[in-house]
């Protein structure tokens, strides 16, 4: 009922200031133009309120994106911003399959070429942020995990991602560079899924993004290891081509490249490019 | 309007077609369920449009996608055997029995088909999980059922089993207990009744229940991921391959999508004919 009467509502507010406005452009009676500043004010549907911003961004940025974009509405009066969270493959699936979306944050480059490879990139994406794997063991610590070297012993039981998902991929690059080789006992489809399996205490030990640990909370412990830098996530941002918002698409990913964006990022474990 | 050409007419008079008999249908129904068949069918259609025929051998019989077909086939055939161990009892106890809670038993019996396999697998986890209900009891039987392909049969037993029940309940139901009576009467113990009179009178519903439980194993996918895992030939099936391929290689996953639904289909069509062929 509510859905429904809203753009009603928002019709009248708009009928409302164009007659307004028409009227203060003929030096009508001076009354009209506070009161409808008054109804937008009270309403926040203010002609600028149809624009809109929509942002895909990968599924780890959730925490982040969803505060720099009450930063960005704060900073941009009238600018909504939209916001789909999925994984960076799915959400360049949806992309191309033709959802709506201005800008594209991704949680590797490698989603991002899939995007540009489809020719839906407009210029060229920056890098604002960086993550790297920890590995994340049940509060307690069972297994009594202190290395990467440790995960290899037997009889532990360690879950990994799948070798075809960014997270997966970077762990098989640790595993190259060190000769290490991870037996999982489950190869998964996404970080939560690990993370999922390492706090229930299904598995003694998981590999995930340090960021994954930071937003756990207290439901998992992190152990960082020096042999993560040898697999960098770099997160690229880009403004998708044809967009109609295209202006206001870059604005946003300056805004979280700016010091201010960046600073939300460390604070949720993210490196600075 | 098109009630007087169709409502009731016997279509046994004069010479009766030769083609399939539609008797007494209103038009207006036909045209709402081709409707409704239409929005079945539809879908699948657009994906076996977007099949890459070309490269479709290779995708289809790559290591890992016969890995998770022969997993699907091997742990849906043991779910459903487990299925029809355990359903054909729970069905007859609710059939033939009267007890007190029985409608509560079976409003809880038919749960899983209702909640979302998600949910199913995270109530498998806090029970079966290490550190489950009976996960300890387990561990020290020295049985570690997380990551195993025997949680798969778990998840896919726990979703397919209401569909066995509910089919053999109704069959029962439907038979009535008349020929099961007058097999007492004339001496044969409650087991003779049951594998003589019993199961031969539901075979009809046992197998078209058993081919939906298979079905349903088949394509489980949320209870299996959240409980089993996913481990190439331990614990990935055919649907955690799918979900896993669209990933990187969208053609692979249609590809194999394309499989699972033939499978089905081959299984539907050949076993779920329960009337004489005539």
């Amino acid at each position: 009922m509510t859905a429904r009467r809203r753009p009603l509502a928002a019709l009248v507010l708009l009928a409302a200031a164009g007659l307004t406005a028409g009227c203060a452009g003929q030096g009508g009676s001076p009354g009209a133009p506070s009161a409808a500043q008054s109804a937008a004010a009270s309403s926040s549907a203010s002609p600028a309120a149809s624009e809109t911003l929509t942002v895909f961004a990968a599924a780890s940025l959730t925490g982040t994106f969803t505060a720099l974009a009450d930063r960005f509405e704060a900073a941009h009066p009238g600018v909504r911003v939209t916001l789909n969270f999925a994984g960076s493959a799915d959400l360049v699936t949806q992309i191309t399959e033709g959802a709506p979306a201005d800008v594209f944050a991704a949680a590797d480059t490698r989603s991002m070429d899939r995007l540009a490879a489809a020719g839906l990139v407009a210029g060229k994406p920056v890098v604002f942020a960086t993550n790297t794997l920890e590995i994340a063991v049940p509060p307690g610590n069972p297994a009594g995990i202190a290395t990467f070297a440790d995960l290899a012993r037997p009889g532990v039981a360690v879950v990994a991602c799948a070798p075809q998902v960014p997270c997966g991929a970077a762990a098989a690059k640790i595993e190259a560079a060190t000769g290490i080789t991870l037996a999982p006992v489950s190869e998964e489809n996404a970080v939560t899924d690990v993370l999922g399996k390492v706090s229930t205490g299904e598995a003694d030990a998981g590999l995930v993004y340090i960021t994954d640990v930071t937003a756990a909370g207290g439901a998992v412990r992190g152990i960082p290891f020096p042999e993560s830098d040898r697999a960098v996530n770099r997160y690229p941002i880009a403004v998708v081509a044809g967009s109609a918002q295209a202006k206001l698409g870059a604005s946003f990913a300056r805004f979280v490249t700016d010091p201010g964006g960046r600073k939300i990022l460390s604070a949720a474990g993210f490196g600075t490019p | 309007m098109a009630l007087p050409e169709s409502s009731g007419r016997p279509q046994t008079r004069g010479s009766a077609p030769a083609g399939p008999v539609t008797l007494g249908v209103p038009r207006w129904i036909l045209a709402i369920a081709a409707l409704g068949a239409i929005f079945i069918v539809l879908p699948v259609v657009g994906m076996t449009a977007r099949v890459d025929w070309a490269h479709f051998g290779s995708l289809v019989t790559s290591p890992s996608a016969v890995a998770a077909l022969l997993l699907s086939l091997r742990t849906a055939a043991a779910s459903t055997v487990l299925c029809l161990v355990l359903g054909v009892p729970m069905a007859l106890m609710l059939a033939r029995s009267r007890f007190p809670g029985q409608r509560l038993v079976r409003a809880v019996v038919l749960l899983p088909l209702v909640l979302p396999p998600v949910v199913g697998g995270i109530a498998l986890l806090s029970t079966f999980g290490r550190r489950g209900l009976l996960g300890q009891a387990f561990e020290v039987l020295g049985v570690q059922i997380a990551f195993s392909t025997a949680a798969v049969v778990l998840a896919q037993t726990f979703v397919a089993l209401p569909f066995l029940v509910l089919s053999v309940e109704a069959t029962l139901r439907a038979s009535g207990a008349r020929y099961e009576a007058v097999a007492a009467t004339l001496g044969a113990t409650p087991s003779v009744v049951f594998w003589r009179v019993t199961l031969p009178l539901v075979l009809p519903g046992l197998v078209s229940g058993a081919v939906l439980a298979f079905a349903r194993a088949l394509g489980e996918f949320g209870a299996t991921l959240t409980f089993a895992g996913s481990l190439e030939g331990v614990t990935r099936t055919l649907p955690l391959e799918i979900y896993l391929q669209r990933e990187t290689d969208p053609d692979a996953a249609v590809a194999l999508a394309l499989v699972l639904v033939a499978v089905a289909v081959v299984v539907m069509v050949a076993t779920h004919r329960p009337r004489a062929p005539s």
